[in-house]
Parts: structure tokens; C-alpha cells; sequence
């Protein structure tokens, strides 16, 4: 049984070693602990700026310290940074392209007992309609240490998707290379496509070894990077497997799933099934119990794979 | 205030709101009211108050300007212009489709613009943001963040009002555009956000009231802002909105408008007559 580290932790203590080297400042609005920024402040207290609940000026604030040439990352939860502070983002740091980095915890239903008004289901769609907005989604710690290492090297506005769950670490540390805009095949399979990104990566891979068993070859992707999208490698995926699954812990409309759908409809159209919430609201539960109700297991996942197959098999008849 | 520096900075403030007439009615839209209620108040900080070089417009130390209320962004690019950061003759070409000058400042495109703004109560906080960067770099330079009385009913001003407080940040100094006026009418009828001395003295702000058309009071209020350590600054500028075209005074009516051949003729003897 491999490690479980929350995304989240992998950001704090990325912050903590990368200080070590790098100067920066780090902004929270009142969740140093729950976005784990709290260790950063902790190590680095006079780097560390504590907004108090006012995400709208913090991201404003954040634009302006980027705009003094110093390099800034701001934290909260996903549903505040991206969604309550969206105009802000939007006018103050994607209109002037800012160097603000925008590490977003708590995404997604896996959230948990919390419920509904704290599990952001729209954050990849409204963070991806900002121009010239990064937008990436970590699947596991090390991807999430190494991605916070990119965006810290990268001069321009990044949004970064964190989840307060402790997820399986999937990649070594030693050989895991982060590359913006790169999508990363992790199994081989001519018969269906699953991209996946966050920590629908890890229950994908499990869905691949169900439809071994079955005969089935899936090729799992990992979506890191969901904006810039690797056009290059789905329109290739997409010519080789004919079908598609997208697995997200989002709302299937403006997500990954479209993400994924903008590019074959132009360039290959297949048929693609997305899995997410279906457009709807989350709830309040344990996680386990929240993943499989809203369709986001191994089992869901292999289920929708046969289910794109049968479509492309209707379709090319 | 020496009669000559006086005389200097009334000269500019005519040419500036000549200019802001030009812009506005080549483009035939636009903001003219809170403009030229702005007007002297940007033209005292680019000419007296702001360490700035029309010449190196990213000079790392220089003081910035964020103007939180976008709008009046005609003002801004007069001022620019008459202190040389780039031609008068592309004040004619505001708001067109091959223009630098966009409705709203562009940080990215025009030289001089330290801050793009446009959407009201954002400007203020990047300011926040800014004084803090000098703080965090050692820096001396100061932070002048111009804000319109309307636009206090944003609930983020009063966000960044605390954070800059909180964070004593003394090398901020807000301006207070207060002509009593938004675009539906007049601010306390709206939803009143007065009174703005009591309001910022509670967050903890040092509180300077002055005559937005009154070059001298402008200065003693600038001197007492920079005199304040440990605590930021806002100077109540208490103006008029049009000021200096009659029909335009404290008019909401001239908040948005621009206008036409004849009133265009008419505000420009106006201010050519004034002494």
C-alpha cells in the first residue's frame, strides 16, 4: 500500500523548501492551517501575510505585490479563492498577467462532511476561461511539490487545484519530472482513453486493472495540466482508441471533460464519456461514501470505459 | 504656496481638463464628470508629489499611482501626456480599436499606468499590495491610490482599509474623490456611505480633509500624509464633479456622457475664459 499525502501538505512543505532558496511571500486568508500555508508561516513568519476573511483583496493584494516584481502565492479554499474572488482574479491578475500563483485547497467533493457550499465544483471551468490563465490539477504529492517548484520558476498567472484529501503517492520523487501542458500516459491500451487528473488519476488506474481482467486495454492518462491542453497527445490518443472516458472531481460542464471534448470535436471527433457530478450540487458525508455516490470509483469508471466502447462501436457502423 | 508654482500647476490643470473635453468627445463616449473632478488632484501628484520619470516609466523606485476609480482614466492619460510619457495626439485616439488609451487603464499597454484598473474597490487593494512589496524590499518609495466616494460602497475598500491599517502601512496615502455624486444620483441618496472621516479614523487611518480645487490645501495635505509614520493615510478631497464646465457641475448626468460638437465648443471657451 503505497503512502497517502494530501496535495495540500505536498504544497505546504514545497513552500517551506523552496524558501530555503527563493524569495517570495505567501498570502492566506484565516486557513493557514487547513490550506497547510501554516507551515511556511511557521518557518518564514515575516514572509507571511495573514488576510484575514477578505479573499477579494487578497487576490487584489497579491496583484499588487506582482506588480512590485516579487514573486507571490496566495491560498484558501477553492471555493473562495476561485469562486468568491473570481472578478478579482479575473480583472486585477488575469487582465494584466500578472505573477500571482493562486494554490486553491479543498476542491472537489472530497472535501467531505463540510458539504455543498464548501466543495467547489467549478474552478477548473471558471479559472480556465481566463486568458493566459495556467491551470493545473496535481494528482499526488510529488506531482503537486514539482508543479509548485514549476509555477514558482514560471512568470504569469497559475491556478493550482489542491485537495484536503490524503491520496496514494503514484510517482517516485527521484524520477518524476513536471512538464507544463504535457499530458502523461501511465498504462497502455488501444481500446479506450481515460483521462483523469487530481485524485481521479489513482481510482483510473484501478478501473485499468478491472478492464485487464475483462480484456479491455485502457490507456490511462494523467491531465495535469489542464490548461494549456495537450491537444498534441489527445487528438493522437484519440485517433488510436476511438473513445474516451474524463474523470474529474468537478462538474462535467466546463471541466476537464470539455476541456478534453474542445479538442476532439475540431480535431478527432470520438465519442467522449465524462464522469464528474452531473451537474449538480455536493453534499455533506464521508468521502468514501461522496465518491461513490457521485460515480467517482474504479468501478463507475470501468463501467463508463465499456460504455464509450459500445458508442464507438455504434458510431462506426 | 508660492504664487509661481501655483500659477504653473493652475496652467497644467487647465490644459489637463482641455484634454479630458478633447478625449471624451473625439471618442463621443466616456467619463467627464469624475475627471474633471479628478483633475487637479492627479495633476498636483504627477507635478508636485509623485518621484516619477516620464522617461523611465518601470523605474524600480519611483512612487505608483493606482487610480481605483477607472473611470476617470481620461484625467490620467492628460496628466501622462502633458508630463511627456507619450504623444498628446493619442488623447484623440481614446477608447478607438488601435489605441493604447483603452476605457479603462491597461498597465500592460500604456506607458506611465502602474496599475490596471477598472472595476471598482480593486484598485485600492493592489495599492495595498504595492506598499507592502516597498516595505518587503526596503524600498522608500510611496503607494497614492485615488478612490471615488461611489465607489466606498464596495465592501473590498473597507477590506483593504483594514489590511492596510493592520499591516501600518504608512507609505500608502488613498485620495478621496468625494464630489457627492454616483450615476444614480447623489451618494447619500444611493446608499449613503458617509461619514468618511469617522469611517476611516475607526479603521484606524490618519484623516486628512482638503479642497480637491485647491492647490495650496492640496499640498499642506500631502506635507501632514507624509508627516504620518505607522498608520496609512487618506486625504478627503472634497470636489465637484465637472468642475470647471458650468453645465457639467454637479450633474450626474455628466458622469458618463460625452459631449456633443456644440457643448464640446461651448466647455472649451469656458475653461480657455477661466484665469
Amino acid at each position: 500500500m503505497a503512502d497517502k499525502i494530501a496535495t495540500r501538505e505536498a504544497y505546504g512543505n514545497a513552500l517551506v523548501e523552496l524558501a530555503e532558496t527563493n524569495e517570495f511571500v505567501v498570502l492566506d486568508a484565516d486557513l493557514a492551517e487547513a490550506t497547510k500555508t501554516g507551515v511556511f508561516k511557521k518557518k518564514y513568519p515575516e514572509r507571511f501575510f495573514d488576510c484575514g476573511i477578505a479573499e477579494g483583496n487578497m487576490v487584489t493584494v497579491a496583484a499588487g505585490i506582482a506588480a512590485s516584481g516579487m514573486n507571490v502565492f496566495c491560498s484558501s479554499f477553492a471555493m473562495f479563492a476561485a469562486g468568491r474572488a473570481f472578478e478579482q482574479v479575473r480583472n486585477m491578475i488575469g487582465y494584466p498577467h500578472l505573477n500571482v500563483k493562486i494554490c486553491a485547497t479543498h476542491a472537489g467533493i472530497s472535501v467531505g462532511e463540510d458539504g455543498a457550499t464548501h466543495q467547489c465544483l467549478e474552478d477548473i471551468a471558471l479559472m480556465r476561461t481566463i486568458p493566459g490563465m495556467v491551470v493545473i490539477n496535481p494528482a499526488d504529492a510529488t506531482e503537486a511539490r514539482a508543479a509548485v517548484e514549476w509555477a514558482l520558476n514560471y512568470k504569469g498567472p497559475v491556478y493550482m487545484r489542491l485537495g484536503r484529501l490524503a491520496v496514494p503517492v503514484l510517482f517516485d520523487k527521484e524520477t518524476y519530472k513536471f512538464e507544463v501542458g504535457k499530458n502523461v500516459r501511465l498504462t497502455k491500451g488501444r481500446d479506450v482513453t481515460i483521462y483523469a487528473t487530481g485524485l481521479t488519476v489513482g481510482m483510473s488506474l484501478d478501473a485499468a486493472k478491472l478492464l485487464k481482467a475483462e480484456g479491455i486495454g485502457a490507456r490511462v492518462v494523467n491531465v495535469a495540466t489542464i490548461k494549456p491542453i495537450d491537444e498534441e497527445e489527445i487528438v493522437a490518443s484519440a485517433k488510436q482508441t476511438r473513445c474516451i472516458v474524463t474523470v474529474e472531481e468537478h462538474n462535467v460542464i466546463g471541466g476537464l471533460g470539455e476541456a478534453v471534448c474542445g479538442v476532439t470535436a475540431a480535431k478527432c471527433p470520438v465519442p467522449v464519456v465524462r464522469v464528474g457530478t452531473m451537474d449538480e450540487f455536493g453534499r455533506s458525508g464521508k468521502v468514501p461514501a461522496l465518491l461513490e455516490h457521485y460515480g467517482l470509483t474504479a468501478e463507475n469508471i470501468a463501467a463508463k470505459a465499456k460504455e464509450a466502447m459500445a458508442l464507438k462501436k455504434k458510431f462506426s457502423k | 504656496m508660492n504664487q509661481a508654482k501655483l500659477k504653473k500647476l493652475q496652467k497644467t490643470a487647465k490644459e489637463v481638463r482641455l484634454d479630458i473635453l478633447e478625449e471624451v468627445h473625439a471618442a463621443a463616449s466616456g467619463h467627464p464628470g469624475g475627471s474633471l473632478s479628478v483633475a487637479d488632484i492627479l495633476t498636483y501628484l504627477y507635478y508636485e508629489e509623485m518621484n516619477v520619470d516620464p522617461q523611465n516609466p518601470q523605474m524600480e523606485d519611483r512612487d505608483r499611482l493606482v487610480l481605483s476609480k477607472g473611470h476617470t482614466a481620461p484625467a490620467l492619460y492628460a496628466v501622462l501626456a502633458e508630463k511627456g510619457y507619450f504623444p498628446k495626439e493619442e488623447l484623440k485616439k481614446l477608447r478607438q480599436i488601435d489605441s493604447f488609451l483603452q476605457g479603462h487603464p491597461d498597465m500592460k499597454h500604456t506607458p506611465g499606468v502602474d496599475m490596471s484598473t477598472g472595476s471598482l474597490g480593486l484598485g485600492v487593494s493592489a495599492s495595498c499590495g504595492m506598499a507592502l512589496a516597498a516595505k518587503l524590499k526596503n524600498k522608500d518609495y510611496r503607494v497614492y491610490s485615488v478612490l471615488g466616494d461611489g465607489e466606498s460602497e464596495e465592501g473590498q475598500v473597507w477590506e483593504a482599509a483594514m489590511f492596510a491599517a493592520h499591516n501600518n502601512l504608512d507609505n500608502l496615502c488613498w485620495i478621496l474623490d468625494l464630489n457627492m455624486l454616483q450615476i444614480d444620483g447623489n451618494i447619500k441618496d444611493v446608499v449613503d456611505p458617509t461619514p468618511h472621516d469617522k469611517k476611516f479614523e475607526a479603521f484606524n487611518w490618519n484623516v486628512i480633509v482638503a479642497d480637491a480645487h485647491d492647490f495650496a490645501s492640496l499640498e499642506a495635505a500631502f506635507k501632514a500624509a507624509r508627516k504620518c509614520k505607522g498608520k496609512p493615510s487618506i486625504i478627503i478631497a472634497n470636489s465637484v464633479k465637472g468642475k470647471g464646465v458650468s453645465f457639467m457641475e454637479n450633474q450626474a448626468g455628466w458622469h458618463g456622457k460625452a459631449p456633443n460638437d456644440e457643448q464640446y465648443a461651448a466647455a472649451v471657451a469656458e475653461i480657455k475664459a477661466a484665469d
